[in-house]
């Protein structure tokens, strides 16, 4: 993505490499400051990569005689606290966001910390939970499935605490943010919430289905 | 392009001498953003691999001219078509057209460059990197991939060196470095097209190129995840021993063919879409016409974004596929032929009682049109669940996707270099090596590849090193047009390297093409324009006699002679 550490009204694109037409680029118009559309487009596309998961995951089922297989059944009540989790996570990030855009960075920083401490905690505990399931990425086809769908998300989780942290070390340069430049912010909140999204479908396929 | 000239940056010269210009070539080895130069990048990088991906066919062709597998192994045989299709797909056909929807969308939408200028060269830079891990794959034990280009399960899976890093291995994870840089050019086209026209330049007003490269580019967005996913299981189950298409522990390998069509089918719009661009841009230039239904062929690109969604189980008739899933996708790929048939009605009426001059680009436009056309007619045959299962797995097949791959898709991107090589690089190419190139790359083609039909439907399997003597007649010629195709390609490197060191330089508008890269100086000056342009009208305004911009003289800046508009 393109760099965030420039402000958006001094294109780093144009000085960039410093050209020869430096005097010309200068009086240009800025670069338009596109990168929450580039987002959202990798984000429709990438969410058809998860799509493509749990196709797989509906039609291994199908096909299967009993799902999950004896043996590899999935807890329950860890999974939900960590669903509770993620998903009350996304109402705290977006906090932070409405803090930053009343130009309230110590709001923006407490609500972020608040986000990726809940994010730690939801990995840690998708860690113990692979710990203690009894079965493990090679056991049958439904382990395969639920290992590398929960090991994809997990590791989109991981990018989005990596997000706000890199918002967090940002932001202790005063004026870095403030209510009229914060698009990092705000791509971090939205790339939050896909990863939420994302969950829900998650947990209702590999935990709730199996129940039924 | 770290050091300065502050003298350069004062003069208000367009062609300065200093590094970054546009006529230094050193930018073209450097970290550019500038999409010019990346654009340029990408054609070049993606012709060396061309030529290598043509010397693996040139060695096939070598050993399918004898009945006999007497030239090379049987395993390098299957090495062969593997790297020649991965190579000719992954390394040629997507960063070329990438290359040149890179130089020519920001151009002609009235931009001073992409959305996203960094992770452009990052996206391109990637090309070479997962070029190379490709190539490397002939130094591991065991040689490279021999599963074929779409290495289908149970075959592609089969480790006998037993090592992790083996051929196929290194084939998975260049296709998956090649997904993450098509779908990092995807958002950045994408976003360009749609939030980067200049003033006045509506979606009705953009050039027919520009709306295929759209309805390309979101064909990558939707279809690439679903590659990148059967790729990332294929990996499991190969190097971690997971069993997502192993059928005996409950897997199962027809959906990873699932995973592979769904965007392989669809990639080879990807591939042909901006060919019928190219198409809808050179042929009103050099007829003097404006294109036939513009607006019904902008939006005919859109319609085979859709329908490409839905076809892609036609490649697996044969995979035990249930008969209403065969109807329902007989009829959905005959009706691609729909919008597919209205753009050739349309090119056909644009050339129709045209002031034609047959220039090479014209030339290498008609050649691919006619080629594009019997590969039209043949696929139309392979639809028909029938005919498809009766030469399954044939050289028919070969031979229609070879019209399709380099008979309409590789001559539309000769054309498109020919067409904008003055534009690009200030120079004009030698027309008379052009046309010799033309005619050698033309009866190559179809010497090579026409054969492949009757082959096809003598029963000749594909993908075999040696076969029944009574099939020789039409291999030996086949062989012979590939040594030719091989050939065709000294000429076009010859005219390309001395007109580009030593040609006649060229003037802005060597076409008198109406179009807002050919306002601009050749090559256009670093962000490409002075002021943004405003269009004022419709594209292909030929025999119209009105502007395309309002601002023509202050687009190209007030230093410069003006030129005078067409």
């Amino acid at each position: 993505m393109q760099g965030s550490t420039v402000p958006s009204e001094t294109s780093e694109v144009l000085i960039d490499g410093a050209m020869p037409a430096e005097a010309i680029a200068h009086e240009h118009e800025a670069h338009p400051d596109l990168r929450v559309w580039g987002l959202l487009t990798f984000l429709a596309s990438e969410s058809l990569m998860f799509g493509g998961f749990f196709a797989t995951y509906l039609l291994l089922r199908g096909a299967a005689a009993q799902w999950p297989p004896e043996g590899t059944e999935v807890e329950l009540l860890l999974p939900t606290i960590n669903t509770v989790i993620l998903v009350s996570s996304s109402f705290v990030i977006h906090l932070g966001d409405t803090a930053v855009k009343k130009n309230d960075v110590k709001g923006l920083r407490l609500w972020y910390i608040v986000t990726a401490v809940m994010g730690i905690v939801f990995l840690a505990g998708q860690v113990y939970e692979y710990a203690t399931l009894g079965y493990g990425l090679k056991s049958n086809i439904f382990a395969n499935c639920f290992y590398l769908m929960t090991g994809f998300h997990g590791l989109h989780v991981f990018i989005g605490v990596c997000l706000i942290l890199g918002v967090l070390w940002r932001s202790r340069r005063s004026g870095h943010y403030s209510s009229s430049h914060h698009t990092g912010v705000e791509m971090a909140e939205i790339y939050w919430h896909f990863v939420d999204i994302i969950w829900i479908v998650l947990f209702t396929l590999l935990y709730i289905l199996t129940r039924f | 392009m770290t050091t300065n000239a502050p003298t350069g940056a004062i003069a208000p010269n367009v062609e300065q001498p200093a590094p970054g210009a546009p006529n230094n070539w050193r930018r073209f080895f450097s970290f550019s953003t500038d999409h010019k130069v990346i654009g340029i990048q990408y054609i070049v990088t993606a012709f060396l691999f061309f030529l290598i991906g043509g010397l693996f066919a040139m060695i096939m062709r070598g050993e399918l001219i004898t009945p006999d597998a007497d030239l090379v192994d049987r395993t390098v045989y299957n090495a062969l078509f593997t790297m020649h299709g991965t190579v000719m797909l992954f390394m040629w056909t997507f960063p070329v057209l990438n290359g040149l929807a890179n130089y020519l969308v920001p151009l002609m939408i009235g931009a001073r460059d992409m959305a996203f200028p960094r992770l452009n060269a990052i996206a391109f830079w990637m090309v070479p990197v997962f070029g190379i891990i490709l190539m490397s794959s002939f130094l591991v034990p065991g040689g490279p991939a021999q599963a074929g280009w779409w290495s289908y399960p149970p075959v592609s899976l089969q480790n006998p060196g037993g090592n992790l890093v083996n051929g196929q291995f290194l084939w998975l994870v260049a296709v998956a470095l090649s997904g993450v840089s098509s779908i990092m050019g995807a958002v950045n086209i994408v976003t360009t097209i749609i939030k980067m026209r200049a003033p006045g330049m509506g979606f009705f007003r953009m050039p027919a190129f520009v709306w295929t490269v759209l309805s390309a580019q979101m064909i990558q967005l939707f279809g690439l995840p679903a590659l990148t996913a059967g790729a990332v299981m294929l990996l499991f189950d190969l190097t971690t021993g997971t069993s997502f298409f192993d059928p005996i522990k409950g897997g199962s390998p027809v959906l990873y063919q699932h995973f592979f069509w769904f965007y392989s089918h669809p990639a080879v719009y990807v591939i042909i879409l901006p060919v019928f661009g190219i198409f809808s841009e050179v042929f009103p230039v050099y007829a003097r016409k404006p294109l036939f239904g513009y607006k019904v062929v902008a939006v005919s690109s859109l319609i085979i974004t859709g329908l490409s969604a839905i076809v892609w189980v036609h490649h697996m008739f044969a995979s035990g596929t249930p008969g209403w899933m065969r109807m329902l996708f007989m009829f959905s790929t005959m009706l691609i032929s729909v919008p597919t048939g209205i753009k050739v009605f349309a090119w056909v009426a644009t050339v129709w009682g045209g002031k034609l001059r047959l220039t090479t680009p014209m030339l290498f436009a008609l050649g691919g049109l006619v080629m594009f056309v019997f590969s039209g007619i043949t696929g139309i045959m392979l639809a028909a669940v029938p005919f498809d299962i009766h030469v399954n797995n044939t050289y028919f097949v070969v031979g229609h996707f070879h019209y399709v791959i380099y008979g309409a898709t590789v001559m539309g991107v000769y054309a498109a270099i020919y067409h904008w090589f003055p534009k690009m690089t200030g120079r004009m190419y030698y027309e008379g090596l052009g046309k010799l190139h033309f005619a050698l790359t033309f009866i190559g083609a179809n010497l090579n590849f026409f054969p492949m039909h009757p082959l096809g439907l003598q029963g000749m399997p594909r993908r075999v090193a040696s076969y029944d003597p009574e099939f020789a007649f039409w291999n030996v010629i086949a062989s012979l047009g590939g040594f030719l195709l091989g050939m065709s390609t000294l000429p076009f490197i010859l005219n390309m390297v001395s007109s580009w060191v030593q040609g006649k330089p060229a003037p802005d508008n060597p076409w008198r093409a109406i179009g807002l890269e050919w306002l601009v100086s050749s090559p256009p000056p670093t962000e490409n324009f002075e002021e943004l342009p405003n269009v004022i009208a419709e594209p292909y305004g030929y025999g119209k006699d009105e502007p395309l911009v309002s601002n023509a003289s202050a687009m190209i800046g007030t230093e410069l002679a003006p030129t005078p508009s067409p």
